[in-house]
């Protein structure tokens, strides 16, 4: 029996695509949570867009950067303190699974909801005839922002609680800083040198880099450094968040 | 072959409180081994650290020679495990339950389908498969944890206060399959509060208290050990004066509302003369009952004494 076990990489693999769809199944298939992904970049592109003079280029490389990220790290955080709360988890932890093949199943869920949910205001900017000019860079750029951004909703995941209010605060403070310091409401160029620096932290300021560059043909820094530096943090934050969730999950128990 | 299951000097603090204090004992393979203890006296951590939910602070165990600390996730693929506050996932329904656990032991679909149909029939929830976890009772919610823990065909179950709080048809049905699986070659890892279950089901049992092992052995031995312990209960078609029945034998009498209880070490002797007293009194039984111990008894006689 001992050696016909399989524990390996590709099982590991396969379970984190099953915990993916139970993940789909039960959090993200989900009326208000598919409302939610739709109107909300509708009605901030309305919000935007009527009445006012703003760059169409411009809105729609900004609402696409904040639809990605807000719908990747929207339910990720949450999805920890529920299975607590329902007493799911201990089976969940119980069975042959690594918690690195938990929280990428988690992971790419979100994943897959933020790249689903960024068609929304490339769609609407894309009907009101803005014009892509680097369509592969952008596709790549989504793909890379989106599993980014969910690993980090993924740390946001790891404070020991069932209550989903507490989640939610830490997410707020986080999430909501990083927009403003990372060139999404102003261009990264026009930030003064100190402003310029803080978002140079930020794996939200080379998605934009990447979008503004995709949509306009300008970028801050160079394509590729944004997307090798898109992909780190995406690694740093898988990392940091199975690290921390391995140190707290007994105390969830 | 090894044993089943090898604890070696299981230790676990929470914060400076001592859990588990130094456990070791092994499970013999194809055995029903009973945890018995009140709460708070650490079967639970004890079977989260034998699980791999949880590390321990000091010592080892081995599941199936694996070893639980050192390779975690062959250790876990050989088990079945019904944690004690664990649920199913209320908005997936049975069959969708039952899935998801196969893919995470990494049954190939065509076997999981197969076992999982089994399963339902056996537990009858065959004909709710594809209703909502949340619509079902907890006996279901039970039966369907237990389906959920046999998906992947353990070699070994741990069982986490499986019948309680259960209605006594779920309960009985539980305890039918227990054995039936345990005939069918599977160790079984139980803890209950339930002493009759245990003795009913268990090979043998430890009681656990303050973290530590107070006694383990065959259920019957344990029994023996707080044999004066045993008492019939009784009552008459009328009332009796409680201080007439204390005959020879009887350790103590107790009055219980309309019922007498008289402790005795010989039962079977007493049987005898409570006959006796009925006919001598033209009495009629209304009830006559043997009592055995209690957990509770036996635990608190096994406190007071050495390691059995």
């Amino acid at each position: 029996m001992r050696d016909s076990i399989d524990v390996g990489l590709s099982q590991q693999l396969k379970r984190a695509f099953a915990i993916c769809k139970k993940d789909i199944h039960i959090y993200y298939l989900k009326s208000p949570v598919i409302v939610m992904g739709i109107l909300f970049p509708t009605f901030m592109f309305a919000a935007f867009l009527v009445g006012r003079d703003l760059n169409l280029n411009f809105l729609m490389s900004s609402l696409t950067v904040m639809t990605i990220f807000f719908t990747s790290t929207a339910v990720v955080p949450l999805v920890m303190p529920w299975e607590t709360r329902s007493r799911t988890l201990e089976r969940l932890v119980s069975s042959p699974v690594s918690i690195t093949a938990i929280i990428l199943g988690d992971v790419l869920a979100s994943f897959l909801f933020g790249v689903l949910f960024s068609l929304v205001p490339l769609v609407i900017g894309l009907v009101l005839g803005v014009t892509v000019l680097h369509p592969m860079i952008f596709l790549l750029g989504i793909l890379s922002a989106s599993f980014c951004f969910s690993s980090l909703a993924a740390i946001l995941s790891t404070p020991p609680t069932d209550i989903p209010a507490n989640v939610m605060m830490l997410s707020t403070l986080v999430r909501f800083p990083l927009l403003f310091i990372s060139g999404v409401f102003i261009p990264i160029e026009k930030l003064p040198s100190w402003g310029r620096l803080i978002a140079s932290a930020s794996p939200l300021t080379y998605f934009v880099d990447i979008a503004t560059y995709s949509i306009n043909g300008i970028a801050y820094y160079p394509v590729l450094i944004d997307l090798v530096i898109l992909i780190g943090f995406a690694i740093l934050f898988l990392g940091m968040s199975v690290k921390l969730h391995e140190r707290n999950m007994p105390k969830r128990m | 072959m090894g044993a089943a299951i090898k604890a070696s000097d299981l230790t676990k603090f929470y914060g400076k409180i001592l859990a588990i204090d130094h456990l070791a004992f092994e499970v013999e393979r194809g055995e029903i081994f009973g945890f018995l203890g009140p709460n708070g006296a650490g079967k639970t951590t004890t079977i989260r650290i034998l699980t791999g939910v949880i590390k321990p602070d000091l010592g080892t165990a081995s599941i199936m020679s694996y070893d639980i600390l050192k390779e975690p996730l062959k250790a876990k693929q050989v088990m079945g495990i019904l944690p004690e506050m664990a649920n199913a996932y209320i908005d997936l329904t049975a069959w969708q339950n039952l899935m998801f656990l196969g893919e995470l032991y990494g049954v190939p679909a065509a076997r999981r389908q197969r076992r999982a149909e089994t399963l339902l029939k056996k537990f009858g929830l065959y004909e709710r498969k594809d209703q909502l976890v949340k619509g079902f009772s907890k006996g279901m919610r039970q039966r369907l944890l237990i389906c959920m823990a046999l998906i992947n065909e353990p070699a070994i179950l741990f069982l986490d206060e499986p019948t309680g709080g259960l209605d006594v048809q779920s309960a009985r049905l539980i305890r039918n399959m227990l054995s039936e699986l345990n005939q069918n070659g599977i160790t079984i890892f139980l803890t209950t509060h339930n002493m009759e279950e245990a003795n009913q089901l268990c090979n043998r049992v430890a009681i656990i208290n303050n973290g530590k092992i107070i006694a383990l052995n065959r259920p019957e031995k344990l029994r023996a050990f707080s044999k004066k312990l045993q008492s019939v209960e009784v009552a008459f078609d009328k009332s009796v004066d409680s201080k007439s029945l204390k005959l020879p034998g009887v350790v103590q009498v107790k009055e219980m509302g309309d019922k007498v209880r008289l402790y005795t070490e010989d039962p079977n002797s007493l049987l005898y003369q409570m006959v006796g007293y009925a006919q001598a009194n033209g009495l009629k039984f209304v009830t006559l009952n043997f009592l055995t111990p209690s957990l509770e008894d036996v635990f608190v006689t096994l406190t007071s004494s050495q390691e059995v």
